[in-house]
């Protein structure tokens, strides 16, 4: 009854975002053939697809466009590069000897590759994950959820909005929720200020004039069958009371998709919630790569697509046996101080940079300037000022010092003085 | 237009009501089964903790306690057959300090008491063995090896669907107002009309004292005593192996871990006596009492993510056992107080009513037909076979390997056996009971549009393309 029919390629992705797809596209030009990519979604391209706005692609395409106009540039990429790009095509596991079980409208297949690749991206915690009681009503949403239902589906909303969360997807929400002829009436967030990028926030807000509701927390929702209020609280005070509205929006927070990760038994990172990789997006599973928000939620897409690319041409160097093969030995990164994690975790050869050069870090606190050492044992490795710390926004440290890591040393400390 | 008349009305399509309508179409009654709902099973039954109880720690010599071990058996059997997921976990009662483990011998008995003899007493190093995530301190447990979890939303489909299919009206949507119990009918008064029966049976839940108000009776106040329960990630699932119940003690009964057939692990539930009947919603202190329970049972799973949280409210009363009552003189039946058992008991409730109605001069039944099959239910559990793991079935129908809703695998085939079922669902939430769309672990982030869209629109509406301007 459960006969899966078996297909071999040299590597599969699983996940056709901009993450898998950049890397798709890197393995094919690295000359690798048959290069497959699984996508669950009827057409790849990622959440791109539904965020119907602009600001996609400049570090990656070095152009700015919509959201669903670079997801479509992407397949077109992969199209040229020659990768098999397989869409409503969900890979659901792993089959006893390492090949991945997939589930398709044309049957059950098992997919054995020499390498994989692993971009299935992130989605933001809703609700109950939040531990926010209160009713279950409709009305609801994540900006995911929200942005499919108005840009896919082009189905109503609702009237008066709470946005929760004033990171850049929380700016994103709002404009949808405008786009739908949805009044905002704030913004929240528990933090000190909003962390959206300062054009983009001030943009929205001037255009828009919704007032960012700092230091609040939402208590409950209730209301039903239909979202009636919020019950907000000032963090500083306890100060309590409610907003009318019957449309919540639930954004950022985001959680990796991490089941096949955690699946595979590949070692995971108690912070990010995604695998603990190396500078190549190598994992402790030789051969088992990953790459994008799956292991650093949440960047923006082209930080996505060019960690992909990166990962894209590490396997493409591991296939041709010119790389390590997996992140579990090694030296491990660790990170101290108003740091929430870093990626990559692991250094498993001091001749392997990072994409882009850079170690991506993110800081729990806002802070000007902030002091940032990198310490092996007694030794500093690197030590400086970076720009600037925003709580879920990145922060990138030159991986210049990587060279000077002992690859028998002790644990790699990243201490962020602020 | 002349007002319909039946056999028999149950008032309520709960688990208990939808029971005891299959019982008696299948004794070849007409029948109405009538719910201010849209859908069937959409109050307690929808929200409870889905065990199915032995019934080892009822109190011996009551209604409860032979109803539920009775329904027990009748339940087991029928959801083989139906297809109902049942998993036989077996339930350990931990014990955490010496007042629970000196309680556990009298459980024992009681169990005994009750006609279960297969309790066990574990000690620690055997219980560390068999739930090896248990929290520090455990001194020992007591086994009981045949409680079991069980899909409380099929149970209740396939008892109502078997009933639509021997006859039976369902009216959704109908709120009972008032009874006029005559000499040889009674005429139910409801928001969309009246409806008149020959008998009426009361499974009203949380309103069965209303209703028995109705036929002038006054015996006893429903008292909703709430509990909220979370619902944690299926990738929690491995930390727990049995139903780990708390040892009941002069603190009443407690919070329970348990895995549920879907493949989640189950945090509560609660239990707060409230007057408010529809206060379902949960409570940052109700949450918080939760965490900090669960902190103590299987410290790791509170570091998984939560996938949902729910509030479901037992039917209490101020005594401690059903409220069952037969009234031959108005034709009534008052099966009310069903509170924190009824999802076990349910068949052998209709059982029991069914046998004392066929007795009522007037009323005498057949007995209820047993050469029928129960309905195929959609599996909904984790153990055996989903449709899109099955490949002879997506050989047949493409659409079962469809994938529509990610982290619970349902396939657009299973969405559209399910809208086009007989009992269809109006709504996102009643689908979801139905096929489990939408209630893993993103909660709508990926499927949530097309979801709703497919409720409106029929199977068929077009899943996401490309953007619309
Ligand atoms: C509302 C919103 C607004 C945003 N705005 C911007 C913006 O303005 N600019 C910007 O640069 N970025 C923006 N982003 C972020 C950007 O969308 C992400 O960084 C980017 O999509 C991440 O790429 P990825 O490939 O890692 O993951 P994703 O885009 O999430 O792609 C992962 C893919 O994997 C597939 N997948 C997962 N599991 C499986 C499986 N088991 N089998 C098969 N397929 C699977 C998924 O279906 C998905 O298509 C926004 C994000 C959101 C949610
Ligand atoms: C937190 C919790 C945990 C539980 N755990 C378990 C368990 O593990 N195992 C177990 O066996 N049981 C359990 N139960 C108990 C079980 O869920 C209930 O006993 C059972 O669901 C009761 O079914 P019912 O049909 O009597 O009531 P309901 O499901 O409430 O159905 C009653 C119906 O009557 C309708 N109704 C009421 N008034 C009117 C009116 N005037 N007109 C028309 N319709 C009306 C309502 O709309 C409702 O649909 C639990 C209950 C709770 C709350």
């Amino acid at each position: 009854m459960n006969e899966r029919i078996r297909h071999d390629v040299d590597v599969a992705v699983i996940g056709g975002g901009p993450a898998g797809l950049a890397a798709a596209v890197a393995l094919r030009q690295a000359g690798v053939e048959r290069v497959e990519v699984l996508e669950r979604e009827l057409v790849a391209g990622g959440i791109p697809r539904h965020s119907a706005h602009t600001g996609y692609g400049l570090r990656d395409l070095r152009r700015i466009m919509t959201g669903p106009a670079y997801a479509r540039r992407y397949a077109a990429l992969a199209a040229v590069a020659g990768v098999t790009v397989r869409t409503t095509t969900m890979v659901t596991g792993w089959s006893g000897d390492g090949g991945l079980e997939v589930t398709a409208p044309d049957g059950l297949s098992v997919v054995h590759a020499s390498a994989v690749l692993m971009a299935t991206g992130a989605r933001e915690r809703p609700r109950p994950a939040r531990w926010v009681p209160g009713d279950r009503g409709q009305g609801v949403y994540t900006t995911g959820q929200l942005q499919q239902t108005v840009y896919l589906h082009g189905r109503p909303v609702g009237r008066r909005a709470i946005v929760v969360g004033a990171e850049h997807v929380g700016f994103s929400a709002m404009m949808t929720l405008r786009h739908a002829g949805v009044e905002v009436a704030a913004l929240t967030t528990e933090l000190p200020r909003h962390q959206s990028y300062l054009p983009f926030h001030l943009g929205a807000r001037w255009m828009l004039r919704v007032p960012v509701l700092t230091g609040t927390r939402v208590v409950a929702v209730r209301g039903k069958p239909r979202l009636a209020e919020v019950e907000l609280e000032r963090v500083a005070d306890g100060h309590r009371w409610t907003e009318a509205c019957d449309t919540v929006v639930f954004t950022g927070d985001w959680v990796p998709d991490h089941e096949l990760a955690r699946t595979a038994g590949v070692g995971m990172d108690a912070r990010t919630l995604g695998p603990v990789i190396d500078a190549t997006g190598a994992t402790s599973t030789p051969g088992l790569f990953a790459a994008g928000n799956l292991c650093h939620p949440v960047e923006t897409a082209d930080v996505a697509a060019l960690s992909g690319r990166h990962a894209g041409r590490s396997i493409a160097r591991w296939l041709a046996g010119r790389a390590a093969s997996a992140a579990g030995a090694g030296v491990p990164i660790e990170v101290d101080g108003p740091l929430a994690w870093t990626s990559p975790q692991r250094i498993s050869s001091s001749a392997d940079l990072p994409a882009r050069g850079r170690v991506i870090l993110r800081p729990s606190v806002f802070a000007r300037l902030p002091r940032v050492r990198v310490s092996q044992g007694d030794r500093v490795l690197w030590q400086g000022r970076l720009p600037q710390f925003v709580p879920s926004r990145p922060a990138l440290l030159p991986a210049s010092w990587l060279a000077r890591v002992d690859p028998s040393g002790a644990a790699v400390r990243i201490e962020a003085l602020v | 237009m002349p007002v319909p008349e039946y056999d028999l009305v149950v008032i309520g399509a709960g688990v208990v009501g939808s029971a005891l309508a299959r019982e008696f179409t299948l004794r070849g009654r007409s029948v109405a089964l009538v719910d201010a709902r849209s859908d069937v099973g959409d109050a307690t039954s929808k929200a409870n903790t889905a065990i199915l109880h032995t019934g080892f720690d009822a109190t011996p010599g009551t209604t409860e306690s032979r109803l539920v071990a009775r329904g027990y058996r009748l339940l087991s059997d029928y959801a083989a057959k139906a297809g109902i997921p049942v998993e036989p976990l077996g339930a350990l009662l931990v014990a955490w300090d010496d007042e629970q483990l000196a309680a556990l011998p009298g459980l024992a008995e009681k169990a005994a008491a009750n006609g279960y003899h297969e309790t066990r007493l574990l000690d620690p190093a055997e219980l560390a063995r068999r739930e090896p995530h248990l929290g520090p301190g455990a001194l020992g447990a007591l086994e009981v090896p045949g409680e079991s979890i069980i899909c409380p939303w099929t149970t209740t489909l396939a008892f109502a669907t078997e009933a639509v299919r021997h006859g039976a009206e369902l009216l959704l949507g109908h709120t009972v107002t008032g009874a006029e119990p005559g000499a040889g009918h009674t005429v139910l008064h409801t928001d969309r009309g009246p409806v008149r029966a020959r008998s009426v049976v009361n499974a009203a839940g949380l309103g069965s004292d209303h209703v028995h108000a109705m036929f002038g009776h006054e015996s006893f106040t429903i008292t909703p005593r709430r509990g909220q329960l979370i619902v944690f990630d299926k990738l929690a699932r491995s930390l727990v192996n049995h139903i780990l119940l708390p040892v009941p003690t002069k603190m009443g009964k407690g919070v329970l871990v348990s895995p549920t057939v879907y493949g989640n692990v189950m945090l509560g539930p609660t239990a707060e006596d409230l007057t408010d009947r529809s206060a379902t919603e949960s409570t940052e202190d109700g949450l918080a009492m939760l965490r900090e329970k669960g902190n103590r049972i299987v410290p790791a799973l509170l570091r998984e993510e939560v996938t949902t949280i729910y509030a479901g409210l037992r039917a209490a009363t101020e005594f401690g056992d059903y409220q069952i009552s037969f009234h031959p003189d108005q034709r009534y039946v008052c099966v009310g107080g069903i509170r924190s058992t009824g999802l076990t008991s349910s068949l052998a409730i209709a059982e029991y009513v069914g046998a004392e109605l066929a007795g009522w001069p007037g009323e005498a039944m057949p007995g209820p037909r047993a050469d029928v099959v129960p309905p195929q239910m959609p599996y909904l559990g984790q153990v055996d076979v989903r449709p899109a793991e099955d490949a002879e079935l997506i050989a047949k129908d493409r659409a079962y390997g469809e994938i529509v809703c990610f982290c619970e695998r349902v396939s657009r085939g299973e969405i559209r056996d399910a809208l086009h079922s007989e009992i269809a669902p109006s709504t996102v939430e009643g689908l979801r009971r139905r096929t489990r769309a939408g209630m893993g672990r993103c909660q709508g982030f990926y499927c949530g549009a097309v979801v709703s869209r497919m409720v409106d629109e029929g199977a068929d509406a077009p899943v996401k393309a490309e953007a619309v301007k």
